[in-house]
């Protein structure tokens, strides 16, 4: 999330393009067939001949299909670009990775932005409540189109780990393994009550309008002030700290609440740019989607995955308090208690939540080597 | 297996474990014994380590590893989730004995345990002459750097094992280089037991 920090390394993938894949219809969790919809998605590498090495790559919240090199054009690279790409932990020499945009997003994705062909206008709040289960189940018409029987991988981190976690209870049999990466079977009421404060700063915004705000001015103001909010829980205590300090800003200018620490630029900068990328309503509709995900149903996830094959890393972040430690260590549990091979690891980091897209060094190392033995096995682990 | 290379307490706990058996290693360090099972025995393993470090090392040889305590990673596997459970070197660290040992016969089938003899002979002399804590080859730590919190001997642990009905099926005790068999409790420094409980 940290993205002025980034630059286009040497060992890039290079320019990639956003695909498009449609289909007619999918009956949604909530009973309701909802359709048509389409998926925006990038690939990198090659698929091999068995179609063995094929690893879905799924995003948190905010982010795209744009996962890894650059467009065409611009030099922003995708937003986990430091662990896809050749020799890196998803090493695109020896695997193929898909990177899907979401069900009820606004980068590509049908979603309540998108236009509604019975009115011709964008859904709005006509767009279906939607669950992270009808994302994954969008994303496996997707894999279906592609003609891949079974992934080697399916990993995300934060959303994209919840994502993870659906296709682990819903499809063991079309995965080989699952890297859910500081993330939860189901949101704690802190996550909750981050997530309403956020939607109840969009609809306060006047400009919302019940969600008709196409034709006009979006709700930004809201829209900033629920990603402002986000940043505050993705980052640390200390991390602030070490980021900000309690310098302020050159610039201050003579007024009694203008922005003048380092850390409310910092914010207002993040809010600013979120919204020229992002839609009002889709932020309400995928955190509700979030709030409303429990992998297992309501049941332990141990007793949903008797019997499951399937391999798991599971990874955590020491200062992570959003999604903290202990939250993974509910979903070892049940790997523990349903006989799934797994291995842990709480990386010592003091990013906080933001980690899943800062620790490369260790991240890298965790991933490749269980790739590896997920795809070679021992021998060449 | 002659393999040089090999401590001589793997060694003797690759003996214990019959092949393909499942394997909980509790404090597997950086996972070389459950490299050695996985390798020599095709044995199906998991570890337990607190140390991130050793997580790293453990995962590079392709090991599942949960990192977490010994003291409380237990508790969440079903009974006679594996046919060994093993803690090696590790006993000795860990604070509540008594349950972890409780809870490792539950999950195993068997358990394999070693630790350093503190009744070896060279640490009595060290006792007896210098009046000062011992240093020995097995108990290399002076005493304000140590991570051992209990110092028992091979009786100690015998006498243990009869006072909660734990049944020894096996004890091999062993020096530097070689197995001990006269008077292990004072030629030994290391004991290791395969112990399993009833029920």
């Amino acid at each position: 999330m940290i993205k002025e920090k980034r630059t286009i390394e040497n060992n890039s993938i290079g320019v990639v393009k956003t695909e498009y894949f449609s289909f007619d219809s999918l009956t949604l969790k909530s009973g309701v067939k909802f359709g048509p919809i389409t998926l925006a998605y990038e690939t990198y590498g090659a698929l091999n001949k068995d179609k063995s090495n094929a690893i879905l790559v799924l995003h948190a919240l905010s982010g795209d299909a744009h996962a890894a090199g650059i467009h065409e054009g611009q030099d922003n690279p995708g937003w986990w670009d430091s662990m896809i790409g050749s020799g890196k932990a998803f090493d695109t020499n020896k695997y193929f990775v898909i990177c899907s945009n979401i069900l009820g997003g606004c980068q590509g994705s049908t979603g309540p932005s998108s236009i509604n062909s019975k009115t011709g206008k964008p859904y709005a709040l006509d767009f279906p409540l939607i669950s992270i289960r009808d994302m994954v189940n969008a994303q496996k018409h997707l894999i279906d189109h592609l003609g891949i029987d079974k992934l080697l991988s399916v990993t995300g981190g934060s959303m994209g780990g919840l994502q993870a976690l659906a296709w682990l209870v819903k499809y063991p049999e079309r995965i080989a393994s699952v890297i859910p990466i500081a993330t939860t079977i189901r949101h704690s009421p802190q996550q909750i009550a981050f997530n309403e404060v956020g939607r109840q700063a969009i609809m306060a915004d006047g400009h919302w309008k019940a969600g008709n705000y196409y034709e006009g001015q979006a709700p930004i103001k809201g829209l900033a002030v629920a990603r402002m909010i986000g940043h505050i829980t993705y980052m640390s205590d200390k991390s602030m700290a070490e980021k900000f300090g309690r310098q302020k800003k050159d610039n201050a200018e003579p007024f009694k609440f203008t922005a003048d620490f380092e850390v409310e630029g910092y914010l207002h900068y993040r809010g600013d740019n979120f919204v020229k990328r992002f839609d009002a309503n889709s932020y309400l509709y995928i955190t509700k989607a979030m709030d409303n995900f429990d992998a297992s149903g309501g049941k332990p996830l141990q007793e949903v995955l008797q019997d499951v094959k399937v391999k798991a890393l599971v990874i955590a972040f020491k200062s992570d308090w959003l999604y903290p430690a202990y939250q993974s260590k509910e979903i070892v549990k049940a790997c523990k208690l349903s006989g799934i091979e797994a291995t842990y690891c709480e990386v010592d980091s003091t990013y906080g939540h933001d980690a899943f897209l800062l620790e490369i060094a260790e991240e890298t190392h965790l991933v490749s080597h269980f790739l590896k033995k997920v795809f070679y096995g021992y021998e060449a682990a | 297996m002659a393999n040089e290379n090999i401590s001589l307490d793997h060694r003797v706990i690759l003996e214990l474990v019959q092949p393909r058996s499942s394997v909980l290693d509790l404090g597997c360090g950086t996972g070389d014994l459950l490299y050695l099972l996985v390798k020599e025995k095709g044995a199906r393993v998991q570890g337990i380590e607190i140390d991130e470090q050793a997580i790293y090392k453990c995962v590079a040889k392709g090991l599942n590893v949960f990192h977490g305590d010994v003291d409380s990673g237990l508790a969440e596997f079903k009974d006679k989730s594996f046919d060994y459970v093993i803690l090696n070197q590790s006993l000795q660290q860990i604070r509540h004995v008594d349950t972890v040992l409780n809870d490792a016969l539950r999950v195993g089938k068997k358990v394999i345990a070693g630790f350093p003899n503190f009744a070896y002979y060279t640490a009595r002399l060290q006792m007896f002459f210098r009046g000062e804590a011992p240093v020995t080859g097995s108990l290399p730590y002076q005493w304000y750097e140590t991570p051992n919190l209990h110092f028992l001997s091979i009786s100690d642990f015998i006498h243990f094992c009869r006072s909660k009905e734990i049944d020894i099926q096996r004890m091999v005790c062993i020096g530097e280089k070689r197995r001990v068999f006269l008077l292990p409790n004072l030629f030994a420094q290391v004991g290791i037991f395969l112990i399993s409980k009833e029920g």
